[in-house]
C-alpha cells in the first residue's frame, strides 16, 4: 500500500507504457455536500415539529404493538397451553420468531463492526439506522424466550442468581449459552450504538434552542468536546469495539444455531449450521435494513448520502448471502443423502414433499430464487422493486427457520408418535405485535436520536481529507 | 506564570478548512506545545500524528476487561456447577474449560466492551459538563463545521499576548480569551 502511494512522485516507467485505466471511485456523498449541510439535515430530523406522518405511523405502530401485550398478558394469565405447543411439536412460533428477529439484528452489527474493519466507507451513512434496528430486534427476539418459559416471573432463574431452592443454572445446556450469547450481544450493541452517538448527541446539544432540549442532549452527550485528545481514544475505543463486536456477532448466531444443532433430532443435527444461520442472519438484516431505510431516504430527502452506490451494495451483500443460504439448503441434501442414516434421509425428503412442502417451497422461492433479481442493474435502481424483493427475503427467512424447528420435530423417529403443528390465534397475535413494538421503538430513535452518524460522514466527504488540493 | 493568566484558560482561534487547521497543529506541536488540543466536528485522518500525540491508552483496559471476563465466566461455572451444586449431565466431567466456552467467550467479550467503553471515558475525562469552553459563543460551531485550536494558560510556554500574535501567525481567527 506504501509503495503505491510513493508511486505518485516516481512512476514505474512500465506505467506510461501500459497506460492503466483511471478507476474512479463511486462518490458516497453527491452533490458536494459541505459539512455544514450534513448538520443540518440530521440535526433538523430532531428539530423540525413532529410531522404528521410519524404521529399517524406512531398511533398504528402502538395499536399493532398493543396485539403482542394483549398475547402476552393471555398467556401469562391462562398457561402456555394457549400457544399451539403440544406433543410432539413442544418448540413452535416462539423459537421461530427469536431466531427471526436475533437474526434480524445481525446486520446492524455486520455493518457497523465487520464492515468498518474492513475499511468500507459507504457503512457511515447507513451504520447508526442499522445499530439500532439491531437493537430493538434484539428486544423483539428477547421477548419469545423469556415469555416461553411458562412462569416468567421466574424468568430470573435464567441467570446464574442465587436463588431460594439453592440451584443454579446448568452451563452444559446450549439454551444456557444462548442466555449469555444473546444477553451480551444486547449489551455490547447498545454500548457500540450510544458511543458511536456522543459525538452527535453533542451537535444536536450544541444547537438547542429551548432549555429541555439542551438538557436532555447535554446529558446525553456527557460534555464531549471533540478535542483531537478525546477523538483519539474514541476512535482507538471505537475501533475496539468492532474488534470485539466481529467475533460476538460471529458467535451469536453460532450459538442459536446450537440449541438445534447440539440436539440429536434428524434435521436439527448437523455442522453446516453455524455458518448456515450466519449467513442466513446477515441476509435477513440487510433485507430489513434496506426495508427500513428506503421510505426513511425518501422522506428525509437523504438521496444524497444514502445513494444508488450504497443501495447497490446492499443489494449484491443480499444477493451473495441469499445464494450462500441456498448453497446451504443443497449442501443439507446432498449430506443426508451421503450419510447412509435413514431417519435423516426422510428429514429432508420430508421437508421438500411432506405435509410442510408448502413453507419449504415458500422458503426456497423467497430466499434463494427471488434475491437472483440482483443480478440486474435495472431491478436495483428501481427501488420500488428492491423493497419487495427485501419484503420477499423477510417472508422467506421467517420461513426457514419455520421449516428448520416444525418439520423436525414433527416427524421425528417413530411414526406413532407424529403429528401436525398448527399455531393459535395468541401465536398469531403475539407475533403480529412485534413488529409493532419494533416500529414503536424504530420510530421513537428517528425522531428523537441522529439518523445518520454526521461525524462518520462528514470524515468521508473529499473536504475532510487534510492533503486535499 | 503571572497573575492574570490564573483566571484565564486560554486562547483560541478557529480555522475554516481541514488543510489549514491541520498545518496549523503541525506548527503548534513544532513549536513544543504541550497543553493544547485542536477541537474538530470528526476525527481527522492523520491529526495524531499532526498533534504528536502518543497511542491510546484504551487498549489497555480493554486487555485488562477481557482477562476479568474469562477468568469471572470460569469462577462463575465452576463454583456454581461443580463446587457449590455439583451435578452430574451427560457423563461430563464437574468443570472443564471446554462445555461452558460459549460463556466463558461470551464474558471475555462483555467485560472488554465494558473495559472499551469506561476506558473511553475515564481518559477523556468525561463526563464533565462544566468546561470553560462551553462558555464560548462560537464553540457551538466546532461540532457542525468550524475547526478550533485551543492553547491552554496551564502550559509553560503560554503568555497571553505572546500566544495570541502565535495563533494571529498560524492564520486563525476569531481569536478569542477563554476565561475559566
Amino acid at each position: 500500500m506504501a509503495h503505491a502511494h510513493d508511486s505518485s512522485s516516481e512512476r514505474p516507467a512500465i506505467l506510461d507504457k501500459v497506460r492503466p485505466a483511471e478507476l474512479p471511485r463511486s462518490p458516497l456523498i453527491l452533490n458536494n455536500r459541505g459539512f455544514h449541510w450534513i448538520t443540518d439535515k440530521v440535526c433538523g430530523i430532531v428539530e423540525e415539529e413532529t410531522p404528521l406522518w410519524w404521529k399517524v405511523m406512531f398511533g398504528v405502530a402502538l395499536f399493532v404493538a398493543s396485539f403482542t401485550f394483549i398475547g402476552l398478558g393471555y398467556l401469562v394469565s391462562t398457561g402456555t397451553g394457549t400457544w399451539g405447543l403440544r406433543s410432539p411439536v413442544g418448540w413452535g412460533w416462539a423459537i421461530v420468531n427469536f431466531v427471526f428477529w436475533v437474526g434480524i439484528g445481525h446486520a446492524g452489527t455486520l455493518i457497523s463492526a465487520i464492515l468498518c474493519l474492513l475499511r468500507q466507507k459507504w457503512r457511515t451513512s447507513i451504520n447508526r439506522a442499522a445499530e439500532a434496528m439491531t437493537i430493538f430486534a434484539v428486544c423483539c427476539a428477547g421477548l419469545f424466550p423469556l415469555f416461553h418459559v411458562g412462569r416468567v416471573w421466574f424468568g430470573w432463574w435464567l441467570f446464574p442468581l442465587p436463588n431460594q431452592n439453592g440451584i443454579w443454572p446448568q452451563f452444559r445446556s446450549p439454551l444456557e449459552w444462548d442466555v449469555f450469547a444473546v444477553s451480551t450481544y444486547f449489551t455490547v450493541s447498545t454500548l457500540f450504538w450510544y458511543m458511536g452517538m456522543i459525538p452527535d448527541l453533542g451537535a444536536i446539544r450544541d444547537r438547542a434552542t429551548t432549555w429541555w432540549r439542551k438538557a436532555f442532549y447535554s446529558l446525553l452527550a456527557m460534555g464531549w468536546r471533540g478535542g483531537n485528545r478525546q477523538w483519539s481514544n474514541f476512535e482507538m475505543a471505537y475501533l475496539l469495539l468492532a474488534g470485539l463486536s466481529t467475533p460476538l456477532v460471529l458467535s451469536v448466531h453460532t450459538i442459536v444455531s446450537f440449541d438445534f444443532a447440539v440436539s440429536n433430532v434428524p434435521g436439527w443435527h448437523t455442522t453446516i449450521f453455524p455458518p448456515y444461520f450466519v449467513a442466513g442472519a446477515i441476509f435477513s438484516g440487510f433485507a430489513m435494513v434496506l426495508t427500513l431505510m428506503l421510505p426513511l431516504r425518501a422522506i428525509y430527502r437523504l438521496h444524497d448520502v444514502i445513494n444508488q452506490y450504497h443501495i447497490d451494495n446492499m443489494c449484491k451483500i443480499i444477493l451473495a448471502t441469499g445464494t450462500m443460504v441456498g448453497y446451504a439448503y443443497a449442501t443439507e441434501f446432498f449430506i443426508a443423502a451421503y450419510s447412509g442414516n435413514s431417519f435423516e434421509k426422510f428429514a429432508f425428503v420430508n421437508r421438500a414433499f411432506g405435509q410442510y412442502a408448502w413453507a419449504y417451497w415458500i422458503m426456497v422461492s423467497c430466499n434463494v430464487i427471488t434475491p437472483q433479481l440482483f443480478w440486474f442493474k435495472k431491478v436495483r435502481e428501481n427501488h420500488s422493486w428492491v423493497w419487495i424483493i427485501c419484503l420477499f427475503v423477510n417472508v422467506g427467512m421467517w420461513f426457514e427457520r419455520f421449516v428448520i424447528t416444525i418439520t423436525s420435530l414433527a416427524n421425528d423417529y417413530l411414526p406413532s408418535s407424529w403429528g401436525y403443528y398448527s399455531p393459535t390465534i395468541v401465536d398469531i397475535f403475539t407475533f403480529f405485535g412485534t413488529f409493532g413494538f419494533f416500529s414503536v421503538l424504530f420510530l421513537l430513535f428517528v425522531r428523537f436520536l441522529p439518523l445518520l452518524p454526521m461525524a462518520e460522514v462528514k470524515m468521508v466527504a473529499p473536504q475532510a481529507d487534510p492533503h486535499a488540493h | 506564570m503571572n497573575e492574570r493568566n490564573e483566571r484565564i484558560h486560554g486562547v483560541a482561534c478557529t480555522f475554516r478548512k481541514v488543510s489549514d487547521v491541520f498545518h496549523a497543529a503541525e506548527k503548534v506541536r513544532d513549536a513544543g506545545w504541550k497543553n493544547w488540543d485542536v477541537h474538530t466536528p470528526f476525527p481527522i485522518h492523520g491529526m495524531d500524528q499532526a498533534m504528536g500525540l502518543p497511542r491510546s491508552p484504551v487498549p489497555r483496559l480493554t486487555l485488562l476487561g477481557g482477562v476479568t471476563g474469562f477468568i469471572t465466566g470460569c469462577l462463575l461455572t465452576w463454583y456454581t456447577n461443580s463446587y457449590d451444586y455439583p451435578l452430574i449431565v451427560g457423563g461430563k466431567p464437574y468443570w472443564s474449560v471446554i462445555f461452558p466456552f460459549p460463556v466463558l467467550y461470551e464474558c471475555t467479550i462483555l467485560f472488554a466492551a465494558f473495559g472499551t467503553f469506561f476506558g473511553q471515558f475515564i481518559f477523556n475525562r468525561l463526563p464533565r459538563h462544566n468546561h470553560p469552553l462551553f462558555d464560548l459563543p462560537n464553540f457551538a460551531r466546532v461540532s457542525d463545521d468550524t475547526f478550533m485550536i485551543v492553547l491552554e494558560a496551564r502550559d509553560p510556554r503560554f503568555h497571553l499576548d505572546e500566544s495570541r500574535n502565535f495563533l494571529q501567525s498560524l492564520g486563525g481567527q476569531e481569536i478569542t480569551v477563554i476565561r475559566d
